[in-house]
């Protein structure tokens, strides 16, 4: 019962294989979602249109301080119940790890919009550009290069994160873990095999974007 | 619906006691280990940096959920230690989270100018003096908004104590109420989201209090940018 | 240029002026800047504003480019007016549709050049004619190339403003303006940023704009002999208003005012 077994941790492979493509994928359409939807809600905070800014401040503050946990059984129970929306588990779960980081993304693209001098905002008035023009053409184009280093710091979290959708029934990386460790009570290898494979890539991961970050804030 | 909420309020504040025992235990075990491993980052000494670095980067590259499962159901089949939730919970929240409060002592640490460890030197201060009486306390400073997001952080984080067991907020909701009034989901996850913001809002304001006080200790206003910037850096599950 | 300076004043001949500005009050917050201005520029008229920082030179400039709002005053720019636009029969404050149709003849070059960074030297000068005026792809690079002859930097199409001097980013900056075919050109301290050496280039540049073109000029300037050289008229703000104003043989020479004249030699002693 105790102890390791090599044998076993062979036998469990290839299922915690599988889980990791399911957290593989999670994890992408996650940060799709959410550095989509976070882009959105950092322009809408520029609006000035005070009671639309307000909600969406409201929301952004709401789903960021409360745990995403609970806002997944929220999701996963309200969808379909209260608005008769019939999802799969992993749908539920790539939204609501979407919209949840998507509002720490927000915050990120506000950083990175900020950050451009306003002598662009000025020089782009003196040539008349529309203001779309200038969004799509002068200023996103600055902002968003300089903010893909925290972006991609928060894939990586996200991954870390993708555990919990095993409460919601999706069958990740952990849950698989944790299935096959119950076939046999043996929990050791499961876990400490699943730990292995997160640092195995998020380490290397990390490092990548530190080394970007050096490289992006050389060229600015 | 209001009817059910004097049931389901009450049901759910019987989670509130292990949510805060186990913020108020991760939050001590945290600062504890931020600060030792976040000064043992600086530390002259190569072996003690290393050392310090596995626990960080170890810590920070994996996942809480594993953490948690293994030191709770691997660790008892591994070593026979079966620890009761509420201190395997609190156990995992210190670690995890002080691997990512000991980056937030360095970085506070090195940001404090160059010439304050000079003018320390030149009165003759002792290493650990210099530390303790002017290093720090100006680092602190700096440290205060970014360690309130990790604190709020390790809030949300209790939330997975549920998984373990533990009955606190997320438990009662989702283990003791979602099976008896299926349908009142919505109300009950609902009002234990509240809950956690209120409780978010409540560190935070005892945060912006400890802020003021240390920056009235050293005759100074906080800036609002450094919040902000903080908010920016530090992220969920940094 | 010489008929010009025995010409009257520009108060004489506000109805041809070509920039007018009329009791104009701007304030930042408690700080009055403008107090009630009236000022005018004649089409083809080279004039330079003078004076200590905060005086108010570069926020009529800011306002002539729509970057700031008048509290209260209107400002006519080539005979119509930019502050406020005719609805139902009344005068209302100017939407953004409404200025961006007058503030295209007008154009800005910047102390701190601002060129596109995440676009080469080329389309940094045809965005704003392609976008704006609709003007063909082609036609507008073909203009550009013109435009960076005159400038003397043609070989620098390719290049990304961050691959370029200060003087090579303002000269830059001055053809993008000149890209727009503006009636009226701004220029605000276009050489305050530039190391020393690379001042008399792109002031050499403006005065051959100066000398080839009828464009309206209205500098914020320091470059005492740039503006005794180019300008037609020279205007000495203090404090919100026009202190005094003239051609630049009488200005410098021999000015009215004591305020003038101290301004003058501190300024032109260092």
């Amino acid at each position: 019962m105790g102890g390791w077994d090599w044998g076993f941790a062979l036998d469990i492979l290839p299922a915690l294989l599988g889980g990791l493509l399911i957290t593989f994928v999670a994890t992408v359409l996650g940060s799709i979602l959410a550095y989509s939807l976070g882009l959105v809600l950092a322009l809408l905070l520029r609006t000035g249109f005070t009671p639309l800014t307000a909600a969406v401040r409201g929301f952004v503050e709401f789903v960021r301080s409360t745990p995403l946990l609970v806002q997944l059984y929220f999701l996963f129970f309200v969808l379909p119940q209260t608005f008769g929306i019939v999802l799969g588990s992993l749908t539920v779960g790539v939204i609501g790890l979407g919209v949840h980081y998507a509002t720490y993304t927000a915050e990120v693209y506000r950083a990175g919009i900020d950050a451009v001098p306003r002598g662009q905002w000025e020089a782009a008035t003196a040539l008349s550009l529309p203001r779309l023009r200038t969004w799509t053409g002068v200023i996103l184009p600055q902002a968003i290069p300089r903010v893909l280093p925290a972006l991609g710091n928060y894939t990586i979290s996200m991954f870390k994160e993708t555990p919990l959708l095993l409460t919601i029934g999706v069958l990740e990386l952990v849950g698989a873990a944790q299935e096959e460790g119950g076939t046999a009570f043996r929990y050791v290898e499961a876990y400490a095999m699943a730990g292995l494979f997160f640092l195995l890539l998020s380490y290397p991961a990390t490092l990548l974007l530190r080394r970007l970050e050096r490289r992006v804030g050389l060229a600015h | 619906m209001p009817e059910n909420l004097t049931v389901f309020i009450p049901t759910l504040l019987d989670g509130l006691p292990n949510t805060v025992a186990a913020t108020a235990g991760g939050i001590v075990l945290t600062i504890v280990l931020a600060f030792g491993a976040g000064l043992a980052l600086l530390s002259q000494r190569r072996p003690v940096r290393v050392v310090s670095r596995i626990y960080v980067e170890g810590f920070r590259g994996t996942s809480e959920v594993v953490q948690l499962f293994f030191l709770y159901f691997s660790l008892p089949l591994l070593i026979g230690l079966q620890l009761v939730p509420l201190w395997a919970g609190i156990l995992v929240l210190g670690l995890n989270h002080g691997a990512y409060g000991a980056e937030i002592v360095r970085g506070a640490v090195q940001s404090v100018p160059r010439a304050q460890y000079e003018g320390a030197i030149a009165l003759s201060l002792t290493p650990a003096q210099r530390m303790r009486r002017v290093i720090l306390p100006q680092a602190v400073v700096e440290m205060i908004p970014p360690f309130n997001n990790l604190f709020i952080q390790l809030l949300k984080s209790t939330a997975l104590l549920s998984l373990i067991t533990l009955a606190e907020l997320t438990w009662q909701a989702q283990e003791v109420l979602v099976p008896l009034y299926n349908e009142q989901a919505f109300t009950i996850l609902l009002t234990v989201l509240v809950m956690y913001l209120l409780l978010s809002l409540a560190i935070t304001g005892a945060m912006r209090l400890l802020e003021w006080r240390a920056n009235q200790m050293l005759g100074r206003r906080p800036s609002a940018r450094s919040r902000v910037d903080a908010l920016a850096s530090t992220t969920g599950g940094v | 240029m010489d008929s010009r300076t025995d010409a009257p004043t520009g108060q004489a001949r506000l109805d041809n002026a070509q920039i007018r500005f009329d009791k104009v009050v701007k304030r930042f917050g408690d700080n009055v800047v403008l107090r009630e201005l009236d000022f005018a520029v004649q089409p083809g008229e080279r004039v330079c504003l003078i004076g200590p920082s905060g005086s108010g030179k570069t926020t009529i400039l800011r306002l002539l480019m729509t970057l700031e709002r008048v509290d209260s005053g209107t400002i006519q720019v080539c005979g119509q007016c930019l502050t406020h636009m005719p609805r139902g029969g009344r005068l209302v404050p100017a939407d953004e549709k409404h200025l961006r149709g007058v503030r295209k003849r007008i154009g800005m070059v910047f102390q701190q050049f601002n060129l596109f960074p995440n676009m080469k030297v080329l389309q940094n000068l045809t965005e704003a004619p392609v976008r704006v005026l609709g003007t063909p792809r082609a036609e507008a690079e073909r203009k550009a190339r013109d435009l960076l002859e005159l400038v003397g930097l043609a070989d620098k199409a390719g290049a990304h403003p961050s691959q370029l001097s200060g003087g090579q980013q303002q000269r830059v900056a001055i053809a993008r303006a000149l890209a727009m075919e503006p009636e009226v050109l701004l220029l605000d301290e276009v050489t305050s940023a530039l190391d020393p050496e690379l001042v008399a280039g792109v002031l050499g540049l403006l005065k051959d704009i100066a000398t080839s073109t009828d464009i309206t000029m209205l500098c914020v300037t320091h470059e005492m002999g740039f503006a005794r050289d180019v300008s037609d008229r020279v205007l000495m703000f203090d404090k919100g208003v026009v202190l005094e104003q003239g051609p630049p043989q009488k200005l410098f020479n021999d000015p009215d005012h004591q305020r003038t004249k101290d301004f003058l030699r501190a300024v032109l002693h260092d």
